[in-house]
Order: C-alpha cells, then sequence, then structure tokens
C-alpha cells in the first residue's frame, strides 16, 4: 500500500485514516455532502464557471485549465446521445506515484469528484481507466464503487437527485502510451493505445464517437474542494497562475522518499533539502528531474526554483506530473541517459516514424557512449535526432522522449565527452544498469 | 477452448460498454486469468465473439505488454528498473534474484514455479526497490527480503 504523505493539506489530510477509503467513513468527514447539494440544486453552467474561476490547472502532466476542457463539451442543446467522462488513472510517469495514493486512500473523494465533473458535463457514465499493474486500486476501486452502487450514491438518482450516473472500471493491461488521452480512447474502444490525430478533440469525438471529457486522478480530487469552498479559496494557495496544493512525489538519493502535499509555486530547493531531508548518505547534490523522466533535468545549481509552469519554463524544464528525482554526485548521467531513452524505446506506439526510429536511435547512440564505444560526432547526432522528433509527431510522446535528453546534453555535456574520450565511465560509485 | 464459464464472463464484460468492442481488453484479461495466457487458438475464437479478424485480437495481445501467447509460469515475478528504483539498487537486486533462482530475466524456473521478468516504473518509486508478484506489490526491499517473498511462493 502506498505510503502516508509527509505533508498533508486539503487533498490528503484523512488519506492516513482506513475507515476513509469506506462510504461510511468518508461521509462522516462530510463526504458527498457537496455533491449531494449542487446534483440538487446546482447546475451544470455555475459550475463550470466555478472550475474556471478557481483556475486549477489539470495534474495529469500537461497542466491545460480543468475548467476550460469542460467547456469545450456540447451544452444543453446538443441531445444527440449520450456524453462520457473518462477518468485518467494510467499513472505511468517514471517517478510519479501520487494518483495510486489517492485511488488507494480516497477512493469515495474520487467518486465525488467524478459525480461532480459528470454532472458539469453531462455525462451518464464514467469510464474509470485504472493501470493494470495498480492490483490494490482495482480492488479498492471495485469495493467503494459497488459500496456507492448500494448506497444510491451512484444510480438512475445519484445522491437523491436527479441525475443519473454509474462509473465503469476498466483495467489497463502495460502500455505507458494509454495515459495519453486519445491513446486511452482508444483503449477503451478495445484497440491499441494509439493516439489519435487532432482534431476533432474529444470533447467533440470522444470514446464511441460521443463528446468526452478525460480528467486525471489528482484534477477530480480537487474537484469537491474548490465546489464545497470556492474558487476564492483556492486561489489563496499557490502562485497568481497556478493555484492550489499538488503531490509531489520525492524518489531517488534522498533521506525520505515519499509524497508531500505542497501549495505549487514551492521552492524545489525546500522540497528536496527540507521536507525530504536532503541527499541521502551525506552526498552532494549532482542534478533534479522536477516532473517525471519526460521533463529535462536541473543541475544543482538550479533547483532554487518555485515548482510552477511560469518559473520552471524560465528554466527549460516543467512540472509535469510532479514526480521530482534526485541523483547524487556519484551519478553517471550518462547511464540515466540509457535508463530514459531504453523506457522512451519500449513505449513507443510505433505510429509515427519519427518517434519509433527516433526512440530506437537515440537508446542505440547512447548505449555505445556507454558501453566505451561512442563517437565524438555522437553528441551532435543525438541533438539532430531530438530536433527531429520534437513537435513531428501525432501525440506528445516523442517530446517527452526528446526533452530529458536535450536536457542532460544541455547541462551535462562533460559526462557524455568523458566516456568518449576515455572510453569508460568517469564514475565508479555509479548506480548500475541492468 | 474457451469454456462456458469464461464465455460468460465475457458477455457480462461485453454488457459494460455501449459498443461490443469495448469488452475486448478486459476478455483478454479474463482469457489469461483463466487459462495462463492468450494462445493463437484464443486470440481466434475472440475475434470470432468480437466479430473482428483475428488480426486485430493478436496484435492487441502483442501491443499490450500485459498479455502473453505462451505461459509464464504459476508465479510472475517483476522488478521495477526504471530511473527511480535503479538509483536505489534495483538492477543489483535483479541480478541477486537471477542467481537466487537460476534463471535470467524473462525466464521461467525448470519446475515451472517462478517467471522473473523486469518492468518499467510500477508507482511506487519512493518504496524502491520493489518487485510485483501479479496483483500484489512487495516494497522497500533488499535482496534477502526479496528472496523470502519468492521462496514463500508455493
Amino acid at each position: 500500500m502506498q505510503k502516508v504523505p509527509f505533508t498533508t493539506g486539503y487533498l490528503t489530510a484523512h488519506c492516513g485514516d482506513d475507515a476513509y477509503g469506506t462510504l461510511d467513513g468518508y461521509k462522516a468527514e462530510g463526504g458527498y455532502e457537496t455533491a449531494r447539494r449542487v446534483l440538487k440544486k446546482g447546475t451544470p453552467e455555475d459550475l463550470i464557471e466555478t472550475l474556471k474561476a478557481s483556475g486549477l490547472q489539470g495534474r495529469g502532466g500537461a497542466s491545460f485549465i480543468a475548467g476550460q476542457k469542460w467547456s469545450f463539451m456540447p451544452g444543453a442543446e446538443d441531445d444527440t446521445g449520450p456524453r462520457y467522462l473518462v477518468c485518467n488513472a494510467d499513472e505511468s510517469e517514471p517517478g510519479s506515484f501520487k494518483d495510486r495514493l489517492l485511488l488507494e486512500r480516497a477512493p469515495h473523494l474520487l467518486l465525488e469528484g467524478i459525480l461532480l465533473a459528470a454532472f458539469a458535463i453531462r455525462a451518464e457514465k464514467t469510464f474509470l481507466y485504472v493501470r493494470g499493474e495498480y492490483g490494490e486500486a482495482i480492488r479498492v476501486l471495485t469495493r467503494a464503487i459497488e459500496e456507492a452502487r448500494a448506497g444510491k450514491v451512484l444510480g438512475p438518482r445519484a445522491l437523491g437527485s436527479r441525475f443519473a450516473h454509474d462509473v465503469v472500471l476498466v483495467r489497463g493491461a502495460g502500455a505507458y502510451i494509454c495515459g495519453e488521452e486519445t491513446g486511452l480512447l482508444e483503449s477503451l474502444e478495445g484497440k491499441k493505445g494509439q493516439p489519435r490525430k487532432k482534431p476533432p478533440y474529444p470533447a467533440e469525438n470522444g470514446v464511441f464517437g460521443r463528446p468526452t471529457t478525460v480528467n486525471n486522478v489528482e484534477t477530480l480530487c480537487h474537484v469537491p474542494h474548490i465546489v464545497e469552498k470556492g474558487a476564492d479559496w483556492f486561489r489563496g494557495i499557490g502562485t497568481a497562475e497556478s493555484p492550489g496544493n499538488t503531490l509531489f512525489g520525492v524518489s531517488g538519493h534522498v533521506v525520505r522518499p515519499g509524497l508531500y502535499e505542497l501549495p505549487l509555486g514551492t521552492p524545489l530547493d525546500e522540497i528536496v533539502f527540507e521536507h525530504a531531508g536532503g541527499v541521502a548518505g551525506g552526498r552532494k547534490l549532482k542534478a533534479v528531474i522536477p516532473g517525471g523522466l519526460s521533463m529535462a533535468v536541473l543541475p544543482a545549481g538550479q533547483v532554487d526554483v518555485p515548482m510552477a509552469n511560469e518559473f520552471l519554463r524560465e528554466r527549460q524544464t516543467a512540472l509535469g506530473t510532479g514526480g521530482i528525482i534526485v541523483m547524487d554526485d556519484t551519478t553517471c548521467m550518462v547511464r540515466v541517459a540509457c535508463i530514459i531513452t531504453h523506457f522512451f524505446r519500449e513505449e513507443s506506439c510505433g505510429q509515427c516514424t519519427q518517434c519509433r526510429e527516433g526512440t530506437g536511435w537515440m537508446n542505440r547512440i547512447v548505449s555505445r557512449i556507454e558501453r566505451g564505444e561512442g563517437r565524438f560526432e555522437d553528441l551532435a547526432l543525438l541533438k539532430d535526432v531530438c530536433a527531429k522528433m520534437e513537435g513531428k509527431t501525432i501525440c506528445a510522446f516523442a517530446d517527452a522522449a526528446a526533452w530529458p535528453v536535450q536536457g542532460l546534453l544541455r547541462h551535462f555535456p562533460q559526462d557524455f565527452q568523458s566516456h568518449v574520450t576515455h572510453g569508460q565511465c568517469p564514475y565508479p560509485g555509479s548506480f548500475v544498469l541492468a | 477452448m474457451i469454456g462456458e464459464t469464461l464465455r460468460a464472463r465475457i458477455d457480462a464484460e461485453i454488457a459494460r460498454f455501449p459498443v461490443k468492442r469495448g469488452g475486448l481488453l478486459g476478455a483478454l484479461h479474463i482469457v489469461q486469468e483463466g487459462q495462463g495466457c492468450v494462445s493463437l487458438a484464443a486470440s481466434k475464437e475472440l475475434a470470432a465473439i468480437f466479430d473482428v479478424f483475428p488480426v486485430e485480437v493478436i496484435e492487441l495481445v502483442r501491443f499490450y505488454n500485459f498479455f502473453h501467447e505462451s505461459p509464464r509460469g504459476r508465479h510472475q515475478v517483476y522488478v521495477c528498473t526504471n530511473l527511480p528504483c535503479a538509483l536505489r539498487g534495483a538492477n543489483v537486486l535483479l541480478k541477486g534474484l537471477e542467481q537466487h533462482l537460476g534463471v535470467g530475466v524473462g525466464e521461467t524456473t525448470a519446475d515451472g514455479r517462478v517467471h522473473l521478468g523486469r518492468e518499467e516504473c510500477l508507482g511506487a518509486c519512493a518504496n524502491a526497490p520493489m518487485i510485483r508478484v501479479g496483483g500484489v506489490y512487495h516494497e522497500d526491499l533488499d535482496l534477502a527480503g526479496a528472496c523470502a517473498v519468492l521462496d514463500a511462493l508455493e
């Protein structure tokens, strides 16, 4: 079971309490009261306005404004058929493990968020797509959905309102690309998870050809809190552009790896050195990946940055999923590049040539440098491959494969050059590869 | 052959979706749980049930890491070796497990008891290194602890 966060806030305050995972325990904390009120007396338009006013950014990696996404859905005048909400619980960004906590420890908070979002976009059904490896989360959610149906939280008269809703739990099958929203829609339709060309966007033509909104787990878990306490309350947390708390996951060479619920804009060095206790074993910091494996690395000298996109952007990286991977001074960055490029090579869906071939090229070049067989022209070749992948494919996967390699070459060219010059790794104490 | 019990579960899965094919991924899970793999014969049967070409089922089996076309042993053990786990010794653990079991990655012990594999990030980065045994995570492991987990498997 996922460890409870070291610092908690409104999202995770009750995650250490086993009863909170049950319907009765959740209700005892005031759970479902917000959704009950809104479903009986509110309107979808007001709900969308509240979410827009709150400025909540999606927590799935792309930071798209959630209320805006909802507003793309057709309004009440469109009565051509069903529309759907999809909850993206296919968390698989390396370094990211926050949704797992919410799935395992706050299933009813998620279901309340789902009910509110579904009401806002007038969806009759939610497909909750959970990554197949999350066995415990699937067990917990299966039970929570059964409880919610039996307790008339879900069903033809959800929470005693005139709004009908049901949740269908769907188990993924081990493909990172299904976390991309249109790859996920394809997977739900029983197909390979190969992302779609856009437009049309999901709000127009989503799953099973119907208007669909895809929201991340943590995004939906924010909704009941924002609706209950108001957009102004939410705007009072975090930065002007990036409001609210988020769940940062800290892993790698730190004293206290774990989850930390903190406001967006909390400085990265504060998270690493104060909250997570600094670098383990008394070593020095070498580098930090701030937002999951897809985001560009920052060297130790650049970690004095607030964790919000408007600040990270200036350092050519981004918040991503808030997965912070810390590396000490024993770490060989060529080995890091081997792991990153191996991952993207394995997970490319194979549909676009630039990505399918480019990820393989990057992995082969980096691997030969690591083996001591690199050539001096390899660094320029790597940059060239990255440039030919970035922005040239159907989805953002190729960008996500190019960015971290560009980041490593930008900040640690000496690690690569040293391997080529000396034919061996200059870091005898570095972590080992398979 | 997909027997009556599995067929009933597949029909129930199909009923959860507005379009029949939506149940196909779930049907693959059901077949693999029931038969230990999704064989070529099973893919052809599923194709008939879902009114699609056999190749459309076979390519799903090969696209999704979860599914395999031949049995992999009673217990499937996967070591996460992505960056957060690798930084905390996952590959040292993996090599130790290879020695302990006497098999390499992607292989199954001669008695068919344990299949050893490696996987990409499993979302347990703060509890590295870790292994997944079927649907159960074992976290914060050292080699002795991981060996004890494997030895306790039937």
